[in-house]
């Protein structure tokens, strides 16, 4: 069957790409872009490994279909770091050993983003249920929740917070 | 909705929000060979004098922000992570197999009405009956005044926050003809008649839930046996008629 061609702005970067008909997202990004942070864990929405923005809001790329991305923008993990500067989310995560295995990583660090995003400065709470789609079998949660409030709170200008 | 209608058939299959469709595709499901999708997806959420309408691409994030659905957020809120909910439709949910479909739980305790691309309109019950051999799209969900009081969900499910359900249960305690609605204790969201008989003529919680499997059939999978569904879900029945479910 054909490809079909499908444009869209990836990290900042207008893209243009032909894809397969029914192809997910994820497999545009990793096989097509050669964005590889997102993940390709479960294949059917429980893990939340491949979690990228779409126009700003969390979405699960292995269930996306990338024809229907066509002008929306996505960011990735692979967008966060300004050149050489972490994102502060990044910086938290490697100070608290919010990350072991790494698998869960980027999808964690955007749903992180959309919540910070969106609210700069959450309860311990709302960070719990921002990353609620989103599996880790290392850490225990505990670091990656920590790390986020840390990161909020750098971003807020206010100094660490939580036990990182 | 009327052009996509059209191309549906035989090896076709409609795209909403992705959550089903998607993962099928990945699984290699071989049952169709055509993705139908529309540009347009209805998500609008308004009242009118007959009750609400949901428009059948209104995703769970849409219910989470709509004041008109207020008394369905704490079934929307319970429905995957985040990201689940930007893409999950109600639409969709009325498709979704065990162990999905919570709001689909919720509305047919609400009787709901199904509206589909033929500008029919038919009750959730039936909908569902015959949701394998459905010909045509769902474009809304229909839903007829609601005294928010006398709604009530529970979902039981291993993990929290997010976790797919074990049992979920809608009740619509309202005075003449009560609604007591299983989901995952049978094919498809189910509700248990006896039960709203006992409820109907006034049977305190336990008795209700004395009755409640009669008409149900339970099955038994990774998330947990028939026999614990059984055991279980009188207890929670009975908890959700006495405080709402809180605990």
């Amino acid at each position: 069957m054909a490809k079909a061609p499908v444009t869209f702005t990836l990290n900042g970067a207008e893209t243009a790409l032909f894809v397969d008909p029914g192809a997910p997202l994820i497999d545009v990004l990793r096989r097509g872009a050669g964005d590889l942070t997102p993940k390709h864990g479960c294949g059917q929405g429980t893990c939340g490994a491949c979690t990228v923005l779409i126009d700003g809001v969390p979405h699960l790329s292995c269930l996306t279909l990338a024809e229907a991305v066509e002008g929306r923008h996505i960011d990735t993990t692979g967008g966060l770091a300004g050149g050489p500067d972490l994102h502060p989310l990044q910086t938290a995560f490697m100070e608290g050993f919010a990350a072991q295995c790494g698998f869960c990583t980027s999808g964690m660090l955007m749903a992180a983003k959309a919540l910070l995003d969106a609210t700069p400065n959450p309860t311990r709470e709302q960070v719990i249920e921002a990353i609620s789609g989103n599996l880790c079998r290392c850490t225990g949660y505990e670091p990656i929740v920590d790390a986020i409030l840390t990161a909020a709170a750098r971003m807020q200008g206010q100094g660490t917070r939580g036990a990182v | 909705m009327a052009e996509a209608a059209q191309a549906m058939g035989d090896g076709a299959r409609y795209l909403g929000g992705g959550t089903l469709v998607m993962r099928d595709v990945t699984y290699g499901d071989q049952s169709f060979q055509r993705i139908i999708r529309t540009r347009q997806p209805d998500r609008t959420i308004g009242t009118d004098a007959a009750g609400l309408r949901i428009g059948a691409g209104a995703t769970m994030t849409d219910i989470l922000a709509s004041r008109d659905v207020e008394f369905l957020h704490p079934v929307a809120r319970v429905i995957g992570g985040p990201a689940i909910r930007n893409m999950a439709t109600v639409g969709g949910n009325l498709f979704a197999p065990n162990p999905y479909g919570d709001m689909t739980t919720a509305l047919l305790a609400l009787d709901a009405g199904v509206v589909m691309s033929d500008g029919q309109t038919q009750p959730i019950e039936a909908f569902l009956a015959g949701r394998d051999r459905v010909r045509g799209l769902v474009v809304a969900v229909t839903v007829p005044r609601v005294d928010p009081g006398a709604f009530r969900f529970r979902k039981i499910s291993r993990i929290k926050p997010k976790g797919v359900s074990v049992i979920a249960i809608a009740v619509n305690q309202r005075r003449n003809d009560p609604r007591v609605v299983f989901g995952n204790m049978g094919p498809t969201a189910l509700r248990a008649k006896a039960a709203e008989l006992a409820l109907a003529s006034g049977s305190d919680p336990a008795a209700v839930a004395a009755v409640c499997l009669e008409g149900l059939s339970p099955a038994t999978d990774p998330l947990s046996s028939e026999w614990y569904r059984r055991e279980v879900a009188p207890i929670h029945l009975t908890r959700l008629l006495q405080d709402g479910g809180a605990r």
